[in-house]
């Protein structure tokens, strides 16, 4: 299934800011984030289609997902 | 910090200084030192540009000590604004040397009846004001190169730009950095105005000859600082995210959550927000030979700020903060940061608070007067506030005066403040602070964004009510407390969820002034700030009516998550029931 990842801050680094990927039924937030080296201990703001999730949420066909790490502002 | 300045400026003969001990306001700092005071000593009902209101000015409870990040300012009065009590604060050098000075606070009292316009010298000989018409009408830039003529380099510069002398409710008082620039700013709430009705343009601070202030126990202090050093340095979001990113790297994170209110608060997400993202005003800062990381007092580890050139490497500005980004930026759908800085360096020259200011233009092309997205109008706009025209008079007067001028219905503001950069119908939990903080819409008052959206401090759901009066109530005492201590407010980030750093934090207050200090007492002091605020606002005519948020939340839900406000009247009026 096609999913786009929107990476950001420091994730983007070497990796991308965004692309459509090309994931297998059943793939969770946790398997991208593997998938792109991203160690889960880093991640801090996970969405997706604009809503918070945890890690083993599963993925559908045409979702977005975007990934940060922990990161505070205001 | 063992005396209290008042400053009589309305006094028969000239402004007479009387300089006292602590009294009843012994071991206050910062925010509690300035509400304690106002609550106290102003009518609730006196006119805030008038004799009776007291601007007072406090130095947090740690500041000037060798103790990381105590260099916060506090100002409070009766705001010309909101008619509520206000505590506005900033950074800059003006705490740490007006505390090296030994005064908790200066209070500037009365008012002057003639034309004169006067700055104030304080040093370690004493305070001198002085009769100085020369700086009529300057801005803040020149304004301080001018002073620096004067008194130099080695001190700390406290101003009002003409917003401030013209009395305009978003004019604030600028605090000058490290390398001098009027950058860090009182900003909300109008308190420039109230400077300026007291006739003060001015004040220099000097601390030559004066020491670090020292703790009572000073091993204890030094190794307290050490172990909250670390911890600030080991979290990611202020050892990483803030120092690379600053403040704006929420722009990308807002907008994703759908809680990035645009073109004045009619959807939640900006289509330009990349544009104008932190990670894209990081890499053309650096690209252009600025910098992404700077603080904006000595002694700060965090270093959120930056410094943003021209294409040809010239200083623009400081680096533009997220609220700022937003209000010049998607708020008024626009997505140039080179427009947004420009903005950004106007406000702080002009001496405006750059919320209120990007907000009501915002407000301003709702009501036709420019399109969104239009970079030139902005600018044209805040130049009319620059010059003092009519026009600029009344957008200098903020966002609520001039949707009622210009009849726009869509009007974001409680207590006639501006909302900040958070939509609360996709952010429930910041909605409930900017109902019920004794400032008016302000989301540093109780920064539910953490739980909220960042999942730092724990994880509430933004979208759902459950948890978030809680959540807002909690924070609001925990910010009245932290702004006490002079300590910047991103600590929250570190201390939230790292408790050997909040003990850290304990031990610094505690080891400072000889005492045992709890989280216990940390919570003591945040409901004693914010009982006096609350009982200041009811004595001003304020009720639970005011607490709540304008009625377009209410009724038109917002995109992507199709939403409105959803918290109840009723759980609203619980936040302050503890």
């Amino acid at each position: 299934m096609k999913i786009t990842v929107k990476l950001f801050a420091s994730f983007r680094a070497g990796r991308f800011d965004i692309e459509t990927r090309e994931y297998p039924l059943g793939t969770s937030v946790a398997d991208v984030a593997d998938s792109l080296h991203l160690p889960q201990s880093e991640l801090g703001i996970m969405m997706i289609n604009h809503r918070h999730v945890k890690l083993e949420r599963l993925l559908e066909e045409g979702d977005t997902l975007a990934l940060f790490p922990l990161l505070g502002g205001g | 910090m063992d005396k209290i300045a008042r400053i009589d400026m309305g006094a028969a003969g000239g402004p007479k200084v009387t300089v006292g001990g602590l009294g009843e306001y012994a071991g206050l700092g910062g925010r509690a030192m300035t509400s304690l005071v106002v609550a106290a000593e102003v009518h609730p009902l006196a006119h805030a540009l008038g004799a009776e209101n007291k601007l007072v000015i406090s130095p947090g409870m740690l500041s000037g000590t060798t103790g990381s990040m105590t260099g916060r300012l506090s100002v409070g009065c009766k705001s010309p604004l909101t008619g509520t009590i206000k505590e506005s604060n900033a950074g800059g050098q003006a705490a740490q040397v007006l505390a090296r000075l030994g005064y908790a606070a200066v209070i500037l009292e009365g008012k002057p009846s003639g034309d004169d316009l006067y700055k104030i010298v304080i040093n370690k000989d004493g305070i001198q004001v002085i009769v100085d018409n020369s700086l009529k009408l300057m801005d803040n830039y020149p304004l301080v190169a001018k002073l620096r003529q004067e008194y130099g380099d080695k001190v700390a510069y406290m101003t009002i730009g003409s917003a401030g002398e013209r009395k305009m409710l978003s004019a604030s008082i600028a605090c000058t950095d490290p390398e001098l620039r009027p950058t860090r700013h009182c900003g909300r709430g109008g308190v420039g105005a109230v400077m300026g009705a007291k006739m003060v343009k001015a004040i220099i601070l000097d601390d030559a000859g004066m020491k670090m202030r020292p703790a009572k126990d000073l091993e204890k202090f030094r190794d307290a600082n050490r172990k909250f050093v670390e911890g600030l340095r080991k979290h990611p979001v202020t050892g990483e995210g803030l120092p690379a990113f600053g403040t704006n790297v929420l722009t990308n994170v807002l907008n994703e959550a759908g809680g990035y209110p645009t073109n004045n608060f009619k959807t939640g997400q900006f289509e330009g927000g990349s544009k104008i993202s932190g990670e894209a005003q990081a890499e053309l800062e650096i690209k252009r030979g600025g910098s992404a990381t700077h603080g904006c007092h000595r002694g700060c580890v965090i270093q959120c700020s930056g410094i943003f050139n021209d294409k040809d490497g010239n200083y623009v500005t400081k680096q533009p903060e997220y609220e700022t980004v937003w209000s010049h930026g998607g708020h008024c759908g626009i997505s140039n940061l080179d427009t947004i800085a420009k903005l950004d360096y106007m406000d702080d020259n002009i001496g405006v608070d750059t919320i209120e200011m990007g907000v009501t233009i915002g407000i301003a092309m709702d009501a036709g007067l420019a399109e969104f997205g239009d970079d030139a109008a902005a600018i044209r706009l805040l130049e009319e506030v620059e010059k003092g025209t009519p026009l600029g008079r009344i957008l200098g007067s903020g966002a609520a005066i001039t949707g009622k001028v210009y009849g726009v219905e869509r009007v974001p503001v409680v207590k006639d403040q501006a909302l900040p950069a958070y939509d609360p119908r996709a952010v429930q939990g910041i909605g409930v602070t900017y109902a019920t903080t004794t400032q008016g819409a302000d989301h540093t008052a109780g920064y539910a964004i953490a739980t909220n959206i960042l999942k730092v401090g724990g994880d509430v759901d933004p979208l759902k009510t459950e948890g978030q009066i809680e959540l807002s109530r909690n924070l609001q005492i925990a910010t009245a407390a932290i702004d006490s201590t002079g300590m910047c407010l991103f600590i929250a980030f570190a201390i939230l969820d790292q408790p050997e750093t909040f003990q850290a934090l304990l031990d610094m207050l505690g080891s400072f002034y000889g005492i045992e200090m709890t989280g216990d007492d940390v919570v003591a002091l945040g409901k004693k700030v914010l009982s006096a605020e609350r009982d200041f606002n009811t004595r001003a005519g304020f009720t639970k009516h005011h607490d709540r948020l304008p009625r377009f939340f209410y009724n038109e839900p917002i995109a992507p998550h199709n939403q409105t406000f959803l918290m109840k009247d009723e759980e609203l009026d619980e936040v302050f029931n503890w």
